[in-house]
């Protein structure tokens, strides 16, 4: 267990290195949701009525984005990984899947949690004035965290499945387009009632309610559980799904 | 890096290793199951002839697709190794004739469908994490990361291989010095050049002093410095006690590096023994003839050892004697006409490669395998070795000539 904690944290050295090498991917990763948010509060916001200030309303929902556009550089770096030999080294030093998968993962999380902290930076110079107690923004945190985790382990399974690097950040867009029926920039209730059951329920509606919710201080009720209840599965399915393709791509 | 003990005992031991890949397709199996059959190279010289003729009309892209993608490949039938502690061992065949697969199979990356290896001591599939501590393996594709420098690669490896990180650090330096990397290690390795890369890649398979290193083609691509350089490296490696297994194309390699060479073709192994040994094979010279027409070419070529009918020139086998070799000037040419230039070569490991490699269908280097790929010389080289010397035209004839059983 110690070994593999080492090996992934070796590992998690090397996906932030890489990171930082990569420097088009990741300005993109994080200047996009800035460029999104600044399009959704200036040009569209004035046309929403969510019953508060847009930028209040919207900045979750772009915190999810920022998630979405980081999982698409995970995808590509893990499929780049399974084209090159660096895998059979990896295997020929008797170092699984897991670590390999879980470098990238929290080199993901990293940039995201940098991303994130931009996009808030940049909110809060645009009028986002959060109303949140030490505990409900540790909360909110912890929520976001496990989404990003869980949406960085999805995409590392988009770059197992992907035959090409070109191919793995394709399938990350339905990620980034998930927030978009939700409740993350427009009110539920304002779209059509065949799509209500569906923005309802899906992942990241939950996630989105609970960051709303204690980032303003309103009450949150389920949504928190609802939304870890969803992360923890996402989790445990690509956990899964990782390991049996890893064997299946590197054998 | 310490030296291991030379203890005595075998470093890689394989009995009947068998792989094949795909599944088998009964409708394809029967359209071409008689003309792609040569995959296992036990058909006689017709059936190889065939093969060739099959393979020639459908040309080589549809061929490998066929055999690819829609039925099984044979890639190794029963291979036998043994391999000493602390010897340099190469494994010498053309492209697709089996080595890489070998390689991985002895270094646990994939599985045997029959047969067993030991490797270091242990058994490859039921102690594989004992062999991968024991091992390491640089492969054909470069497995360092472009985006980090030199000096982070090892690191990394250092830690991966369970080093702290001052040991990491320690061990690192170390390796950059070894492999004169050390001007470069803070240079990020997409700038380094083939020859550094390589050098990098090797380093970082010892990070973890592994007692028995495999080398997968390591100086393809590399110029002729880099070439000599890496071949330094393995003798190091190879004096400090560590087993070496590589796998070449370059017969020259082999014979500059290998205590033993092991040919392979077709997954089978032909030939095994010293570079000497393997030369003695074949006579010990090759009288090259240039012919005055095309009758007396077509009369001498199926005797030949080597052969090119652009030049006229065949190849015919002697110990260089001036005795023998003026007995066979007589013998081929009776009447002094047909003979207009003769040279003497000794015999390269590239005469016995060719020999082994062409008779290993019939298991005689003889002379109905040489009329057959005569004709599939002539008829593939035609436009494209008009620059190619009389070697290489050969040798590309009998490359062709294996693409139907290519893997």
């Amino acid at each position: 267990m110690s070994e593999l904690l080492a090996h992934s944290t070796a590992l998690a050295g090397r996906g932030l290195r890489l990171s930082r090498r990569n420097v088009d991917a990741v300005i993109t990763a994080m200047l996009l949701p800035v460029i999104l948010m600044l399009l959704f509060v200036y040009f569209f916001g004035g046309a929403i009525d969510t019953g508060t200030r847009y930028v209040t309303y919207v900045v979750p929902g772009v915190l999810i984005l920022c998630a979405g556009f980081g999982s698409s550089t995970t995808a590509v770096s893990v499929s780049d990984d399974m084209k090159g030999g660096i895998i059979d080294r990896f295997r020929s030093l008797d170092i699984g899947g897991a670590p390999v998968l879980a470098g990238h993962v929290a080199a993901s999380v990293v940039r995201n949690l940098i991303s994130t902290t931009l996009v808030l930076g940049v909110a809060f110079l645009i009028g986002f004035r959060p109303d949140t107690s030490p505990g409900a923004a540790l909360a909110a945190a912890g929520v976001l965290i496990a989404f990003i985790t869980a949406v960085s382990w999805l995409s590392a399974v988009a770059g197992l499945l992907a035959r090409t690097p070109e191919a793995a950040g394709g399938f990350t867009f339905f990620v980034m387009f998930l927030p978009y029926p939700s409740s993350a920039f427009v009110p539920i209730d304002t779209m059509p009632s065949w799509l209500h059951g569906f923005a309802e329920h899906q992942p990241v509606t939950p996630v989105i309610e609970s960051l709303r919710g204690l980032l303003l201080g309103q009450s949150v009720g389920s949504a928190p559980w609802i939304a870890l209840g969803w992360c923890a599965g996402l989790l445990v399915v690509s956990l899964a799904l990782s390991g049996v393709l890893f064997r299946r791509r590197a054998a | 890096m310490s030296p291991h003990a030379v203890a005595d005992g075998l470093a890689i031991e394989a009995t009947g290793l068998e792989k094949a890949y795909g599944k088998p397709d009964r409708r394809l199996l029967g359209k071409a199951g008689k003309g792609r059959g040569g995959g296992n190279g036990e058909e006689g010289a017709g059936g190889r002839a065939t093969a060739r003729a099959a393979g020639q009309a459908a040309g080589q892209g549809a061929g490998q697709d066929a055999g690819q993608t829609s039925r099984r490949t044979t890639v190794l039938c029963g291979i036998d190794l043994r391999v000493p502690r602390g010897t340099v061992f190469a494994l010498l065949g053309p492209n697709g004739a089996g080595k890489t697969t070998a390689v991985r199979i002895l270094a646990t990356l994939t599985t045997a469908d029959r047969g067993t290896a030991r490797v270091a001591g242990h058994d490859v599939v039921t102690e594989r994490r004992r062999v991968r501590r024991a091992i390491s393996l640089t492969g054909q594709f470069a497995a360092v990361d472009e985006k980090q420098t030199g000096e982070e690669n090892l690191r990394m490896m250092a830690r991966l291989s369970g080093l702290s990180r001052a040991d990491a650090k320690r061990r690192a330096a170390e390796l950059l010095d070894t492999f004169q990397l050390t001007a470069a290690s803070r240079r990020l390795a997409g700038t380094y050049s083939g020859g550094m890369r390589r050098r990098l890649d090797l380093a970082a398979g010892l990070v973890g002093e592994p007692e028995v290193v495999f080398l997968d083609e390591p100086t393809t691509g590399l110029d002729p410095r880099s070439r000599q350089e890496l071949w330094q490296v393995v003798r190091g490696l190879s004096a400090r006690g560590v087993t070496v297994f590589l796998t070449t194309q370059y017969l020259e390699e082999a014979d500059q590096l290998a205590d033993r060479i092991a040919v392979l073709d077709r997954g089978r192994l032909v030939a095994e023994g010293t570079a000497d040994e393997l030369k003695t094979r074949v006579a010990g010279h090759r009288l090259d003839l240039v012919l005055a027409d095309e009758a007396a070419y077509r009369r001498l070529a199926p005797r030949a050892v080597h052969h090119s009918a652009e030049t006229l020139t065949v190849g015919l086998p002697t110990d260089g004697t001036a005795a023998e070799v003026r007995a066979l000037l007589d013998e081929v040419d009776p009447h002094r006409t047909d003979v207009i230039r003769f040279t003497l070569h000794s015999a390269t490991l590239d005469d016995v490669f060719l020999a082994l490699t062409e008779g290993a269908g019939t298991g005689e280097a003889g002379t109905g395998q040489a009329t057959t790929s005569t004709s599939g010389g002539t008829s593939t080289s035609g436009g494209a070795a008009t620059t190619a010397t009389t070697t290489t035209a050969t040798a590309a004839a009998s490359d062709d000539g294996k693409e139907p059983a290519r893997v």
